[in-house]
């Protein structure tokens, strides 16, 4: 009777844990700027998933590169079938740890996420700083930072060397909200 | 003792299942979306004849082809290339699905204005389908003066083609299309040559790396123009693609670029060595 009754703590446990430390959206925002004296060339992704644990700081992203939206038609088919190869790498991952997550407050604080970002099949450890904020009910990302496309092997094509930056800037905004399963 | 540890087991079991990892509930989470199939085809054209490919809604598109003479008729004329074949054209995207085109082409001084629709895509996920289906319609004038006592009327001067295009992408580096086509010719030279004629055209394109492919097309004809003793036409083509161009290199027995002719115009024997260097190359604004 004892066990059975431990049992059903530890699942009344998990469960209402569940019901409040995870942070979800998918509705996220990431964006990508190349700046060359030629071209500037955008592509914004609203339909990125990103979800927070709150009791233990870890963080997770999944991007799929078809949704990113290009001004050009011709630029967004070139970007999937000859950049990032989208048939072959559907998505792209985030997988990471908030540093210090509990200093993270109800007003907005400069936080470090240091995880493993993944795209085009390659994978790098990266470091950046956003600014956060949380509630009971939210918790708000954004910033920016910077990758090299040779660090995931996207080749760009001598022709083309000059209308495509080799430093990419990354934006995002993620505004999660509780998840209940 | 036993409880303990039937106990610390079931707190552990519990952790292992709040510690799922987080990706595999984003995977969970992912909505189904609904992916339409792009790049069947890297151009307008697989060789000669039109692929389900469009212009993109706004985009306008220059056209120069280029067919120079037959490659058997040696060196005195250069293997061809003293002769030539030109078309200029101006394609423009009215959406993303429908392409107006307005052509010129040297031989026989003939216009050509076309229509091509986007009817099918090919999807994957949600509403998934497994081919596309494009509609073409065209109208070409030949505007060359005819030779005395053989004067033409201006509707006799022109010919009509639909055709319905059948693409299949079936992976990233292979793919398919499949050409029903009816040319209607206002003129017959001789009462042996069919105002009607229909044909089935066979296209295929295969990825040699990210930026080049490998193109063949065939039509077969059911009907053909005794008068000139017509072939069926066959061309193979190299694509080459550079930002925002497409560079095409071709081998055909056509010198032709316009439907009408290249399908039922074609005279050239290509294994007899009757065969068009050309190349087409467009550049997107």
């Amino acid at each position: 009777m004892k066990i059975l009754s431990t049992f059903f703590l530890c699942l009344f446990l998990v469960s209402s844990a569940n019901a409040q430390e995870r942070f979800l959206t998918k509705k996220g925002m990431i964006s990508f700027f190349s700046e060359t004296p030629i071209e500037n060339i955008e592509a914004q992704n609203n339909q990125v998933l990103s979800i927070v644990d709150a009791t233990s700081g870890k963080m997770a992203i999944a991007i799929l590169m078809k949704s990113f939206m290009f001004k050009k038609a011709l630029m967004q088919e070139h970007f999937n079938e000859n950049y990032v190869e989208s048939d072959k790498y559907p998505k792209a991952t985030f997988k990471g740890d908030i540093i210090d997550f509990e200093s993270i407050t109800t007003s907005e604080t400069t936080t470090a996420i240091k995880g493993d970002l993944t795209i085009h099949g390659k994978t790098k450890e990266i470091t950046i700083n956003a600014v956060t904020k949380k509630t009971n009910e939210v918790i708000e990302m954004t910033g920016n930072f910077f990758i090299n496309l040779t660090d995931f092997d996207v080749k760009i094509p001598s022709v083309v060397k000059n209308n495509i930056s080799e430093k990419i800037k990354v934006s995002f905004r993620l505004y999660h909200k509780a998840y209940k399963k | 003792m036993k409880k303990i540890f039937l106990t610390l087991f079931l707190i552990l079991a519990s952790l292992q299942l709040s510690s799922q990892d987080l990706l595999d509930i984003l995977e969970l989470e992912a909505p189904v979306t609904e992916n339409i199939v792009s790049a069947t085809f890297k151009g307008t054209r697989i060789v000669n004849g039109h692929s389900i490919e469009n212009r993109k809604n706004k985009e306008l598109e220059f056209i120069i082809s280029h067919r120079f003479g037959r490659i058997n008729t040696g060196f005195e004329e250069l293997f061809g290339l003293d002769q030539a074949n030109i078309r200029f054209a101006l394609e423009y995207g009215l959406t993303d699905d429908l392409t107006a085109g307005l052509g010129r082409s040297s031989f026989e001084k003939t216009y050509d204005g076309y229509l091509k629709y986007s009817l099918l895509k090919q999807k994957t996920g949600a509403n998934a389908f497994p081919f596309a289906v494009s509609l073409f319609g065209s109208i070409a004038a030949k505007s060359q003066k005819a030779i005395a006592g053989n004067e033409r009327t201006f509707a006799e001067s022109l010919f009509y083609v639909g055709q319905v295009l059948i693409a299949k992408k079936v992976n990233s580096s292979l793919s398919i299309q499949v050409t029903p086509t009816y040319v209607h010719r206002n003129l017959a030279t001789i009462a042996a040559d069919p105002h009607d004629i229909f044909a089935l055209g066979f296209g295929t394109r295969v990825k040699l790396s990210k930026r080049v492919s490998l193109n063949a097309e065939y039509y077969q004809q059911f009907q053909k123009l005794t008068s000139v003793n017509a072939r069926n036409s066959l061309a193979f083509g190299v694509d080459i693609e550079t930002g925002g161009h497409v560079f095409q290199i071709i081998l055909s027995n056509a010198i032709t670029m316009v439907e009408k002719s290249f399908i039922t115009e074609t005279t050239g024997n290509f294994f007899g060595g009757d065969i068009h260097l050309g190349f087409n190359l467009s550049r997107t604004f």
